[in-house]
């Protein structure tokens, strides 16, 4: 007897019939949104947490203008984001590069946007950045906040997940001939807050950002004048002046790699400086040797 | 043991006074004797009831005299001042804070009855800058100590107690580092600076602030004077709020000022006898502090009522709004429904316009 078959009549019923995608949001209901926003806006009554996070004004307006720049101008492509945990803290440490922090904003989106569990990304930043008027302010209420070992441990504790870039203002100010060459990796603070909180270190390679605007010179009388780190110069700045200042669009990808576990060495492990040291120079490697293997990947600088 | 007999400076004020007349009303405290330079208003002297005012400034020897006579055991000190105005410009307001505070110590030292020191500190001792954890615990110090004004004396005063502990080792001190005070009653400095219908910020920062509500400071302080904590405790609410929030949640317009001009706009409101604010008051504006209150919650053993947000809706209930905040739901609202009522039209409209197609029925099956 012929084994019995499911022979189907109406052949071209075979996928699952979906239902329409959700129609996007008619301008009535945005500007009734966007008047909704006002609304809470003038009246104070959104959340923000003791780090100056202001969640409303992030997701409403600081996200959705960094939207744009993600999508089309770097046509961001993230991978590895299966080793970021939804839901527990944990450490992201990533190369630092492109003479201002696009790249720390990027990441912020695509941990936000691509993630599954929507993970908001909290970025520890130089003292400098603080001490700015409207950056530091705007900084603190995007989820920023000093990089020091109270604040990192505070958040990690918390569950977040902490940013943290660990070649600082040599990474981001290095001149463009040293193109994706990891810098010394500070004094390895970073680990030490990941020890004393067992959280795990996620190591995360981005290229791109390099090529945004290769620095080919650093004015340093004026940087010291100024009480800057550095003073870039550009082939368009400051040349060209403000239009100086727009990207060039490169193609980014960022990547990251699996996590370090930190929890099995103890807190007192913080102590042991040989342990830091060892452990810095892994995720050192590992981050180098991602940008090694994401550059072979990339089709061209300019690519789609 | 609830102690015998309190002595509490700085008792004309609305704090000290409201203290002085809580420790009263407990019948176990056989005596409360309340100090200041000033005698109270008829309105606070009204809630003291059996408190013993004595008009004294500790600045003068003689507060040794009122401590060994009435065999004080319990001493509260509050009489510290933030602001110039209120005690006459800045050098006597120093002279008052550092060299009374090192007078009452020098008196409490020689009164072997003393047996607890309560001290009315102050979170400003951490100072604020662009370089400090977003969040101070008590362990942690300044990064920066703080150059002059209520800031600096509060850490002189705090490292006088230090060693006033170290040489009376049986005595219990506790150092109390209260955030901002706001409340209905309480005339602190926030509560007069959000009082302004503008209120001259810092353009381009916006600071954090946390805030106590007077009834949580007065609970802390009584069971501070009657308890046994000794050490040093952040008492602050939970939560905390932005500047711009805080006054918006006011129904307040916010003026923001460059940080130079900040000085003169200070000035001018304490020539015309507004508010005053000085260098430091201007720091914190910039990057506010928030301290952490796991000590106060588990050790110290008290958990405020009121939060940030609630303190400060709470003192809005006194303040009447420049912008009201119903006013602007109103109209939001309005807005939102005048929006519905349009898009609804529109797609009417377009309904009728341009029918829209037929939904894919089922089909009749075709013969196999």
């Amino acid at each position: 007897m012929p084994e019995a078959r499911v022979i189907r009549l109406r052949p071209e019923d075979d996928e699952p019939r979906v239902s329409a995608p959700p129609s996007p949001p008619g301008w009535e209901e945005q500007l009734a949104g966007a008047v909704e926003f006002l609304q809470r806006r003038l009246t104070g009554e959104y959340e923000t947490d003791e780090f100056g996070l202001d969640p409303d004004l992030a997701d409403h307006v600081l996200l959705p203008a960094l939207r744009p720049l993600f999508r089309s101008w770097f046509r961001v492509e993230t991978s590895g984001l299966e080793n970021v945990p939804s839901d527990s803290g944990a450490l992201v440490v990533a190369n630092h590069s492109g003479t201002l922090p696009i790249d720390a904003l990027m990441t912020t989106v695509a941990l936000h946007d691509e993630h599954p569990a929507g993970r908001r990304f909290r970025l520890l930043g130089a003292d400098l950045v603080f001490e700015l008027p409207v950056v530091g302010a705007l900084a603190r209420k995007f989820g920023a906040t000093l990089a020091c070992n109270e604040d990192a441990e505070r958040l990690l504790t918390g569950g977040e997940l902490v940013g943290v870039f660990p070649e600082g203002f040599k990474g981001i100010g290095k001149p463009f001939r040293e193109r994706y060459t990891l810098q010394r990796f500070g004094r390895g603070g970073f680990v030490s807050a990941a020890l004393r909180t067992g959280a795990p270190i996620i190591p995360c390679a981005i290229v791109g950002a390099e090529e945004i605007y290769p620095m080919v010179g650093n004015a340093r009388t004026l940087a010291r004048l100024l009480g800057l780190p550095y003073f870039p110069v550009t082939p368009t700045f400051p040349l060209l002046g403000p239009l100086g200042l727009v990207p060039l669009p490169s193609k980014w990808l960022i990547a990251f790699g699996a996590p370090i576990e930190t929890a099995s060495y103890g807190p007192a492990a913080a102590e042991d400086p040989m342990l830091v040291f060892n452990l810095t120079d892994q995720v050192r490697e590992t981050i180098q040797h991602s940008l090694y293997q994401l550059l072979l990947r990339r089709p061209g600088v300019f690519a789609r | 043991m609830p102690p015998a007999v309190v002595l509490v400076t700085g008792v004309s004020r609305w704090l000290g006074g409201a203290l002085a007349a809580e420790l009263a009303s407990d019948p176990r405290i056989e005596r409360v004797i309340g100090v200041d330079t000033v005698p109270p208003s008829p309105a606070v002297l009204r809630r003291l009831g059996r408190t013993e005012f004595v008009r004294a400034d500790i600045r003068n020897p003689l507060i040794g005299k009122v401590i060994a006579a009435a065999s004080v055991d319990t001493v509260v000190h509050m009489n510290i001042s933030s602001t110039p105005a209120g005690s006459g410009g800045r050098v006597p307001m120093k002279e008052l804070n550092v060299i009374g505070t090192m007078q009452l110590l020098a008196a409490c030292q020689r009164a072997s009855s003393v047996r607890r020191f309560v001290l009315k500190s102050t979170s400003a001792v951490y100072g604020a800058s662009s370089r400090d954890p977003a969040v101070f615990t008590e362990a942690m110090q300044a990064r920066q100590v703080p150059a002059g004004g209520f800031a600096r004396d509060s850490v002189d005063i705090e490292g006088y107690v230090r060693s006033f502990g170290r040489r009376r080792p049986d005595v219990d001190v506790a150092v109390l580092r209260f955030t901002n005070f706001i409340g209905p009653r309480i005339d602190s400095l926030l509560t007069g600076f959000l009082r302004m219908p503008l209120v001259p910020t810092a353009l381009g920062y916006d600071a954090r602030v946390q805030l106590l509500h007077e009834d949580d400071a007065l609970a802390v302080l009584t069971r501070a004077t009657t308890g046994e904590f000794a050490g040093t405790v952040n008492v602050g609410g939970e939560g905390t709020l932005l500047l711009s929030q805080a006054i918006r949640r006011l129904g307040r317009l916010e003026v923001p000022v460059p940080t130079p001009a900040l000085g003169s706009v200070g000035r001018l409101s304490r020539r015309f006898g507004f508010v005053d604010y000085s260098p430091e008051q201007m720091r914190f504006l910039n990057f506010g502090r928030v301290v952490d209150t796991t000590v106060l919650r588990r050790d110290f053993g008290y958990t405020p009522r009121y939060s940030t947000a609630a303190a400060l809706a709470d003192y809005a209930r006194t303040v009447p709004p420049v912008l009201d905040p119903a006013v602007v739901r109103a109209a939001g609202g309005g807005l939102r429904a005048l929006l519905g009522r349009i898009g609804d039209t529109a797609s009417a409209v377009e309904h009728r316009l341009r029918p829209a197609p037929p939904s894919p029925a089922l089909r009749a099956v075709r013969d196999a």
